[in-house]
């Protein structure tokens, strides 16, 4: 490709104490270009782009900048050189208003008024139209990932970092999105975009450099491979495809019949009149896009919200006005979205956690006492099972990955040999290996006779396991319909309810 | 009640003298709250303010160094309190806590030998016929300059807030330190500089209790005025316009108090000493029961230390 170099990296390399996080990395963008960069979580992507940023120095290596010397001692000198992030968890202040926030990410904001005016042309030039007098904590997460954006745009950057910017986003907005990329790329700005979602890297990048270990171990032209040539090379080893033994579903396991709750917090999604069933050895995949009552159908199937006793039924026991501890002791286990904080608690460790799901259906508890050696071998047991990368079961929660943690809470639910296991977006932000996985766990669970509902907004995940899908649509549930056969344009109509034919057409291009 | 006894005027330019300590260490405060921080220690601060003040006073025979001595006095003691929670990262409460304790002790042993002594006066701002206007002389024009000083303070403070980058900083760092870093904010520098001068501001106002209120130096002297500092940032919902009106309101409660006491009053004193904690405890659960914190403004990671992971 005939572009001239903007960046070029030669021999980085980063160690922090027991790991190196960066050996030897040595890639270049091009001017206009939209460059991948693929890996694994931990492979060292994130450490790379702080050290473009300057928020971390390299130990060794150089880096050039339209081919002078370019070593930024702080993220201001990289936002001065033409270098811009949008990061992934988002760098935003809840409590300040978007020209507010915008104004933070520059080292020399104009006056708040200039500045509102400026926000509003260029936000409506790329198409990402934002009010900057409002609160970003009103904000969706689409329109909080534009504040980022814009951000970073008013700055004329030369350089984009995109760190995983499209895990919290619909299909609606990554495809905004991308148009706001493409044509940031065809104005002359590179673009370096992290991501370990490879469809949309196909769509999206000119180039793709893959990292393992800390290493470079490929460069590709992501267009010509295929998504799991990709998913190959980060991991390093040929992935197989998640598969079971075909089996007659048994007798129904979970039953929920007009289910009808009130959302708990003021922007959420009440529950209408939701009812499904569930037989053994059954996968439900309940898909929509979020916010439709996904998380308050978790909340009502976990227990955390109350609901009159007979909406919920194992094996035709009602169980809707129980709390969590009486629901897993009754065989039904649950995997809420949220890893840190919701499913486990951050400061504790992982035997502690184990303890607070497991303790009831595993006995690990003595006449109130906790039995130590007993949860020990549990979580011993769940992280040498689901193949959890941890320095032991001491560890805090807090210090596991993402993919790896994840890997723990649905082992730990799983090990407990439920007869209804409900996840809700088990394989959010995991890479590639361990996704594949944590779906082989949840389709050898339903296998083995358990009723698995998975509630995903990921399309793909549901097609891959699930018997049959059903859409959530601001709260309320669509017929199951078998998975076998269905098309991307029934899936999108269901997504998009029956009652706005119009509104199906967006989400029906999740695979372009 | 009987108000008959008191007269209104004297009672209102007296209750603005009473609220200078409290509004002084209370908008100090605020900033080193909304900067993310809780210093529980305003009490220390101040009663280190206090007696600092009160040996610069005496030993130099200015008032005027008496005051920048106080403030010396609070900043230094914060800085105790910012080494410990910024650098060692202390839990800040009770980091903050045992920073009153201290204070109260240090104060005392160093001012052994000052009991009885009386500082030199603070000479009211000659405004000339200004003070003699009727009602209106007394209450604007017949205070000593750290009145007018806190008042400034709180308008300067709130003007840096609004509407300057660095007050919009420390705001920032106040509702996400994470967020703060991720952008190259020295979080832990910002801190540490709102700390002194929350330090500085508790140890003037307490400086003012030793030169002006009482004036003489006798162990403990601030008697819970930082307590009461701290509950009126709260009640004021960390706005600066509000600690003035909190400080005003709890200040002239502290004066009326010693007026009814005078006149009387069959109401017991003590029912008005704990009217301020009980505002503020009313204002703390109408503020929890609420969703709307943003609009209460309250800053999000309030307490919590930042540690920059990587």
């Amino acid at each position: 490709m005939a572009r001239d170099v903007l960046l070029a990296l030669e021999g980085i390399s980063k160690t922090y104490p027991g790991v190196k996080a960066n050996d030897d990395v040595t890639f270049s963008i091009g001017a206009g270009e939209v460059h991948a960069l693929l890996g694994e979580n931990g492979a060292g992507k994130s450490t790379l782009v702080k050290m473009i940023y300057g928020l971390v120095r390299p130990d060794d290596g150089r880096m050039t900048l339209r081919s002078a010397a370019y070593a930024p001692a702080k993220p201001s000198e990289a936002r001065a050189a033409g270098v811009a992030m949008v990061f992934q968890h988002f760098s935003l202040f809840d409590a300040l208003n978007v020209a507010e926030n915008v104004a933070l990410g520059m080292d020399n904001p104009p006056p708040m008024r200039e500045l509102a005016g400026r926000i509003r042309e260029v936000s409506e030039g790329y198409g990402l139209p934002l009010d900057p007098s409002r609160l970003v904590g009103d904000l969706s997460a689409g329109e909080r990932q534009r504040v980022e954006i814009i951000r970073c745009l008013l700055q004329d950057p030369k350089l984009l970092i995109m760190d995983e910017p499209t895990s919290v986003l619909t299909p609606q907005e990554v495809a905004i999105l991308f148009g706001t990329l493409r044509q940031l790329a065809a104005e002359g700005t590179s673009i370096l975009y992290i991501s370990h979602k490879l469809e949309e890297i196909r769509a999206l990048c000119d180039a793709a450099t893959i990292l393992r270990r800390g290493k470079v171990v490929g460069t590709c032209t992501p267009a010509e491979k295929s998504a799991r040539e990709l998913a190959e090379m980060m991991v390093g080893m040929t992935l197989k495809s998640p598969e079971r033994e075909a089996a007659e579903p048994g007798p129904v396991a979970l039953k929920v019949m007009g289910l009808s709750l009130a959302s708990p917090s003021a922007f959420g999604t009440s529950l209408k009149n939701i009812g499904f069933e569930v037989r053994q050895g059954e996968v439900l995949g309940i898909g929509g896009v979020a916010g439709n009552g996904q998380d308050e159908l978790m909340l009502a199937l976990s227990g955390e919200m109350r609901a009159p006793r007979d909406a919920v039924q194992i094996h035709g026991r009602g169980i809707g006005d129980t709390g969590p501890n009486e629901r897993r002791k009754g065989g039904l286990c649950t995997a809420p979205e949220e890893r840190l904080g919701h499913a486990a608690a951050p400061d504790m460790s992982l035997t502690e956690n184990a303890l607070l799901s497991a303790g009831v259906r595993r006995v690990l508890t003595r006449k109130g006492f906790i039995d130590w050696p007993k949860t020990r071998a549990y979580a011993e047991a769940v992280v040498s099972t689901f193949d959890v990368r941890t320095p032991g079961v001491g560890t805090a929660a807090r210090a596991l990955s993402g993919g790896n943690l994840q890997k723990f809470v649905l082992g730990r639910e799983i090990m407990q040999e439920p007869e209804v296991i409900i996840v809700n977006q088990p394989t959010w932000g995991v890479d590639a290996a361990a996704a594949a996985f944590i779906r082989q766990a949840l389709l050898d669970r339903a296998s083995k006779g358990a009723a698995v509902v998975v509630i995903s907004q990921d399309i793909d995940e549901i097609m891959e396991i699930a018997d049959r899908f059903a859409a959530l649509n601001e709260g309320r549930l669509s017929a199951p319909v078998p998975t076998k056969g269905l098309t991307i344009d029934r899936i999108g109509l269901m997504l998009g309810g029956a009652h706005g034919m119009h509104e199906a057409e967006g989400p029906a291009h999740v695979h372009s | 009640m009987d108000f008959g006894s008191i007269n209104p005027v004297i009672l209102i330019a007296s209750l603005m003298v009473a609220a200078v300590p409290i509004m002084l260490a209370a908008v100090g405060e605020l900033v080193v709250e909304k900067s993310g921080v809780l210093n529980l220690g305003v009490e220390g601060m101040m009663v280190m303010g206090a007696i600092c003040g009160f040996i610069t006073a005496v030993e130099t025979g200015s008032p005027f160094l008496g005051f920048l001595g106080g403030a010396a006095g609070g900043a230094g003691l914060s800085l105790v309190f910012a080494l410990l929670t910024q650098v060692f990262l202390a839990n800040q409460v009770a980091t903050g806590l045992a920073l009153t304790l201290f204070g109260l002790g240090l104060s005392a042993l160093m001012g052994q030998g000052y009991n009885g002594i009386k500082p030199p006066l603070t000479p009211d701002v000659p405004f000339g016929p200004l003070a003699q206007i009727p009602a209106l002389g007394p209450i604007l024009f017949a205070h000593d300059w750290v009145v007018y000083f806190s008042v400034a303070v709180i308008a300067v403070t709130w003007w840096v807030l609004k509407a300057t980058r660095l007050g919009l900083i420390i705001r920032a760092v106040g509702e996400s330190h994470d967020a703060a870093h991720a952008l190259g904010y020295k979080v832990n520098r910002i801190r540490l500089g709102c700390i002194t001068f929350g330090g500085a501001m508790a140890g003037m106002g307490g400086a003012y209790v030793s030169l002006v209120r009482v004036p003489q130096w006798v162990d403990g002297i601030t008697a819970g005025a930082g307590w009461i500092a701290l509950a009126i940032v709260v009640f004021a919902s960390w706005r600066p316009w509000r600690v003035l009106i909190g400080a005003y309101l709890f200040g002239g409660i502290t004066v009326l108090q010693l007026n009814l006491q005078a006149a009387g009053s069959a109401i017991p004193v003590e029912y008005l000493s704990m009217s301020p904690y009980l505002i503020t405890i009313i204002v703390l659960v109408i503020m929890s029961s609420g969703k709307g914190r943003a609009a209460l403004n309250a800053p999000a990671v309030l307490g919590q230390n930042f540690h920059a992971a990587r």
